[in-house]
C-alpha cells in the first residue's frame, strides 16, 4: 500500500513499513486494514462459489456441475460469505477503524486482544480453507442434523472447527467495543452525543457476545455426535434433530442483525452528511438498534414453522417476528424524514445509501411474508427466502459496507477514488442486484425449492435472468475493486474532511496519525450539528 | 386452503407495495426537491417529532397485528385436518418418497388421490430430515426421523401437481421429486382396483403383531401382563406418573421403540424395545392394526 500523504506528516500508514510492523501491530487502524484485506479475499472466494452456482443454474438439467459439486458450491458460498465476510465486514473493518476515533479515544480498550481476534479469524479461515481444498463440505451453511452429524461424507468436522474458531474473533471484537464505548469516551461525548454508527456497533457487539457462544457450543455438539457417536441430534442414537435447529437459529437469526445493524449505522452517517442535517429522531434511531438486538434473540423459531415444532410455539414466534419489524420500519421512516428540507448531494457514498434504503425496504417487507404463519408454509425453503435474505444481506449489508467504505476511504487511505466511476459502480450494483434477486421472489412463489441442482424446465427463464443479473453484479464489484486499488497509488491526496462532514474522525488528518489525537478532544456539540459546521473548511478541533 | 393462503398473500403484497412505494416516492421527491443548489447551504436542523414517531410506530404495528392474526388463523386451519380423511402414510428416505394408501396400495414418488376428498398425510423419515411440499396446494411440512408429522389437503381440480422435497437432504436432494395425480372419483376407484389383491396395512400389522410376540402380553381381554389394545386408539391413557396422554400415532410409535418412556398406570415396565427391529413401514402397519381394533369414538358407540 502506498503511504505517501499530502502534507508528508507521519501517519499510521507510513509510521513503519516492515511486514513485522503490520503483523505485530496493535494499532486499531492497522488491524482494520488487515481485516479489510482478509475479508476481501474471502469475499472474492465466496463470489466465485456464487458464480459457479449461478452459471450451473442456467440449465435446468445441471449440465455444468455434478450434484455433489453443486451442493458443495452453495454450501461454501454461504459459509464463506456469512462467517468470513458479512459478520466481520463492518464491525472488524469500519468499526475497528472508526469506533475509537469517533468517541475521541486513542485506541480500543484492549489493543492486543484486538490483534488476537484477527489471528483467530485467520486460523479459523485456514481450517475452513483446508476443508475446501480437501474436497469441501456439502451440508449447507446451516449444518442441519442428522444430515451433518451422521450422513454427510464431506469435511464437516474441519469446517465446523473453522467456524467455531472464527466465532471467538467476533466475541473478542464485541467485548472490545463494549468496553471501549463504555469507558473511553472523550470528555463531553455523552451517550446522547454518540454517532449512530457507534450505537449500531454497540448493539451489534451485544449480539456477538451473547449469541456466538451458542453456535460454538452447537457445533461442538455436532462434532461430538459425528466423532464419538454421542446421541444428541440423531434420533437413531436417541437424539432430537429439532434441538439442533433451535440452538443453531438462536445464534443465526441474531447473526442476521450482526450483519445488518452496522450497515444501518453507516447509513445514518451517510444520510446525515449528504443531507447536511441532523438525523431526524436521533433517539428513536439509536434505541431501535437496541430494540432490534434484544428482540432479535426471541424470534429464532420463525425458521421452524414447518419443522414440526408445536403450533403454539409457531404463534409466539410469529408474533415476536412481527414486533422486530417495527424498529426497522422506524429507522427507514426517520432516514427519509432526515432528507426533508435538507441539502442533498449525490456523492458515491450517498448513492449507496439510497440503494440501501430501497433494497432494505424490499428485503424488510418481504420478511413479513415469512414472519407470517399462513404464507411462510408455502414460501419456506423456496427461492423466495433466498431472495429475501439476499435483499437484506447483499442489498442491505453489503450496500451499507460499500457506502461506508467509500465514505471513509479517504480517511483510511489518504486517497480519493475517481468519483464518476464510483457513482457508476453504485448504479451498476443496484441494477445488477435487482436483476439477480427480484426474479427469485417469483421463482419462490411459483414453488421452486432452494438448494436444487436441477429443476423443472418451466423455471428456466427466470433463472437465466437471475444469472444475467449476477454477471452485472460481478462486474460492479470488480469495477469497485479496481478503482479502489488504483486510488491507493494514483488517487488524489485526500483532505482531512473531503465531504464537509461533522464528527471527530473528520477533525484529524487523512490518514490519521498513529495516536489519532494529539490532545484528547473535548466534545461540546451533539452529533450531526451540521448547522454549526462550516460548509467548506474542516471545522476546528475543540480542545480543552 | 390454497385460496385462503393466496388471499392473505395478496393482502401482504398490497401493504408492501404501498409502503415500498411511499418510501420510494418520498426519497425521490426529497432528493430532487432538496438537492444541493449551492455549496454554502446550511439547512435548519429538525430534531424530530414525537407525533410522527408515534404515527409510524403505531400504524405499522396495527397492520402487523392484522397480518399476524390472519396468518395465525390460516396456519391453525393448515394444522387441523378435517375428520373423515383418506389417510396416507408417507416415508421419506434419501432420495425417494414412499407412500401407502389405507387399503395397502403402495406408490413411489407418486400419489393418486380423488378430487374433492380430504387427504391426510402421516409422515416420517428413515434417515435425515426431508420436507413434503406441494406448491399448488400451498402445503409444506418437514418429515423427520423418529417422529410423525402430519399435513392435509383437498384437491379441487383433477390434474398432476408437482411434489418437491424442500429440506436439503444430501446429494440427490433435487431428484427427490414426484407428482400428485388428482383423479375423478370414478377413475380413482378404477386405479385402486388395478392394484390387484393387496394385503391391507392392518392385516400386515396383525401378522407383525403375532410375529414379534406382542400378542403374548397384550391380550384382548386385558388379563395379560400388558394393557389390552382394543379400543385404545384416540383414548386418554393414564400413565404411572399420573399424567395422561392421548394414544395417537406418535404415542404408539414411541411405546414400541422406547417402551420405558411412558408406562401405562398399573403395569410393570417389562416390555423390551423393538427399536431397529421393525421398519418404519412395519411400525405404521402395527399402528394401522391397533387402529383397526376400534377407536375411542367407536367403543363409545358400541
Amino acid at each position: 500500500m502506498s503511504t505517501a500523504t499530502g502534507d508528508g506528516r507521519t501517519n499510521y500508514l507510513n509510521a513503519a513499513s516492515s511486514v513485522k510492523s503490520w503483523l505485530l501491530t496493535v494499532d486499531h487502524k492497522r488491524i482494520a486494514i488487515l481485516y479489510l484485506a482478509s475479508i476481501t479475499f474471502f469475499f472474492l472466494l465466496g463470489s466465485i462459489f456464487a458464480g459457479m452456482v449461478r452459471v450451473s443454474l442456467l440449465s435446468p438439467y445441471g449440465d455444468l456441475l455434478q450434484a455433489e459439486t453443486y451442493n458443495k458450491m452453495f454450501t461454501m458460498h454461504g459459509i464463506t460469505m456469512i462467517f468470513f465476510f458479512l459478520i466481520p465486514s463492518i464491525p472488524a473493518v469500519l468499526g475497528n477503524f472508526l469506533v475509537p476515533i469517533m468517541i475521541g479515544a486513542r485506541d480500543l480498550a484492549f489493543p492486543r486482544i484486538n490483534l488476537l481476534s484477527w489471528y483467530i479469524y485467520v486460523v479459523g479461515g485456514l481450517f475452513t480453507l483446508t476443508a475446501g481444498v480437501l474436497g469441501g463440505v456439502d451440508t449447507g451453511w446451516t449444518f442441519y442434523t442428522p444430515y451433518s452429524s451422521t450422513y454427510s461424507n464431506t469435511n464437516v468436522m474441519l469446517t465446523a472447527v473453522g467456524v467455531f474458531i472464527t466465532g471467538f474473533s467476533s466475541i473478542l471484537t464485541g467485548l472490545n467495543f463494549i468496553v471501549t464505548i463504555h469507558k473511553m469516551r472523550a470528555p463531553g461525548m455523552t451517550w446522547s452525543r454518540l454517532p449512530l454508527f457507534v450505537w449500531a456497533q454497540y448493539a451489534t457487539s451485544l449480539i456477538m457476545i451473547l449469541g456466538t457462544p451458542v453456535v460454538a457450543i452447537t457445533l461442538v455438539l455436532v462434532a461430538l455426535e459425528r466423532g464419538l457417536r454421542i446421541g444428541i441430534f440423531d434420533p437413531a442414537l436417541g437424539g432430537d434433530p429439532l434441538l439442533f435447529q433451535h440452538l443453531f437459529w438462536f445464534y443465526s437469526h441474531p447473526a442476521v442483525y450482526i450483519m445488518i445493524l452496522p450497515s444501518m449505522g453507516v447509513v445514518s452517517e451517510l444520510i446525515a452528511c449528504f443531507s447536511r442535517k441532523r438525523i431526524f429522531g436521533y433517539g428513536f434511531v439509536a434505541f431501535s438498534s437496541l430494540a432490534i438486538a434484544v428482540l432479535g434473540f426471541l424470534v429464532w423459531g420463525h425458521h421452524m414453522f414447518v419443522s414440526g415444532q408445536s403450533v403454539y410455539a409457531g404463534l409466539i414466534f410469529s408474533l415476536l417476528s412481527f414486533l422486530v419489524a417495527i424498529p426497522s420500519a422506524i429507522k427507514v421512516f426517520n432516514w427519509t424524514a432526515t432528507m426533508y428540507k435538507g441539502s442533498i448531494s449525490f456523492e458515491a457514498p450517498m448513492l449507496y445509501a439510497f440503494g440501501f434504503i430501497g433494497l432494505f425496504t424490499i428485503g424488510g417487507l418481504t420478511g413479513l411474508f415469512l414472519a407470517n404463519l399462513g404464507t411462510d408454509v408455502h414460501l419456506h425453503d423456496t427461492y423466495f427466502v433466498v431472495a429475501h435474505f439476499h435483499y437484506i444481506m447483499v442489498g442491505g449489508a453489503i450496500m451499507g459496507f460499500l457506502g461506508g467504505l467509500h465514505f471513509w476511504w479517504p480517511k483510511m487511505t489518504g486517497r480519493m477514488y475517481p468519483a464518476t466511476l464510483a457513482r457508476a459502480a453504485a448504479l451498476i450494483l443496484f441494477v445488477g442486484f435487482n436483476l439477480t434477486f427480484f426474479p427469485q421472489f417469483i421463482l419462490g412463489f411459483l414453488g421452486l425449492p432452494r438448494r436444487y441442482h436441477v429443476y423443472p424446465p418451466e423455471f428456466q427463464v427466470l433463472n437465466v435472468l437471475s444469472t444475467a443479473g449476477a454477471s452485472i453484479l460481478g462486474l460492479g464489484y470488480l469495477l469497485a475493486l479496481i478503482y479502489l486499488l488504483w486510488s491507493l497509488r494514483y488517487g488524489a491526496a485526500a483532505e482531512a474532511n473531503p465531504w464537509a462532514a461533522v464528527g471527530l474522525e473528520w477533525e484529524i488528518a487523512s490518514p490519521p496519525p498513529t495516536d489519532n489525537f494529539d490532545k484528547t478532544p473535548v466534545v461540546t456539540r451533539e452529533a450531526y450539528a451540521y448547522d454549526q459546521a462550516e460548509p467548506h473548511a474542516a471545522p476546528e478541533v475543540s480542545r480543552a | 386452503m390454497a385460496g385462503q393462503v393466496d388471499a392473505l398473500l395478496l393482502f401482504l403484497v398490497a401493504v408492501s407495495v404501498f409502503f415500498a412505494g411511499l418510501i420510494f416516492v418520498l426519497v425521490t421527491v426529497f432528493a430532487i426537491k432538496y438537492r444541493r443548489r449551492s455549496a454554502d447551504e446550511r439547512p435548519r436542523p429538525i430534531h424530530g417529532s414525537l407525533g410522527l414517531e408515534l404515527t409510524w410506530t403505531i400504524i405499522p404495528l396495527a397492520l402487523a397485528m392484522v397480518m399476524f392474526g390472519w396468518g395465525a388463523w390460516v396456519y391453525i386451519s393448515l394444522s387441523s385436518p378435517p375428520a373423515d380423511a383418506i389417510e396416507i402414510f408417507v416415508v421419506g428416505k434419501q432420495w425417494m418418497w414412499k407412500l401407502q394408501h389405507p387399503d395397502g396400495q403402495r406408490e413411489i414418488n407418486e400419489l393418486h388421490v380423488p378430487v374433492g376428498r380430504t387427504v391426510k398425510l402421516t409422515m416420517t423419515s428413515e434417515d435425515v430430515i426431508h420436507s413434503f411440499f406441494v406448491p399448488a396446494f400451498r402445503i409444506k411440512k418437514d418429515v423427520l426421523p423418529g417422529r410423525y408429522t402430519t399435513a392435509w389437503f383437498q384437491a379441487t381440480k383433477a390434474g398432476e401437481y408437482r411434489l418437491f422435497c424442500t429440506q436439503y437432504c444430501g446429494t440427490s436432494h433435487a431428484d427427490m421429486v414426484g407428482r400428485i395425480v388428482v383423479m375423478e372419483p370414478s377413475a380413482y376407484e378404477a386405479w385402486l382396483r388395478g392394484g390387484g389383491m393387496i394385503e391391507s396395512p392392518a392385516a400386515a400389522g396383525l401378522r407383525l403383531f403375532q410375529q414379534f410376540g406382542c400378542i403374548g402380553c397384550h391380550l384382548p381381554d386385558g388379563k395379560g401382563r400388558a394393557p389390552s389394545l382394543v379400543g385404545l386408539f384416540g383414548k386418554k391413557v393414564t400413565l404411572a406418573t399420573k399424567q395422561t396422554v392421548i394414544a395417537d400415532e406418535a404415542y404408539i410409535r414411541e411405546s414400541i421403540v422406547d417402551p420405558q418412556a411412558k408406562i401405562a398406570a398399573g403395569y410393570e415396565p417389562v416390555m423390551p424395545t423393538f427399536k431397529g427391529l421393525i421398519t418404519e413401514d412395519g411400525l405404521a402397519q402395527i399402528i394401522a392394526y391397533i387402529k383397526s381394533l376400534g377407536t375411542e369414538q367407536k367403543t363409545k358407540a358400541e
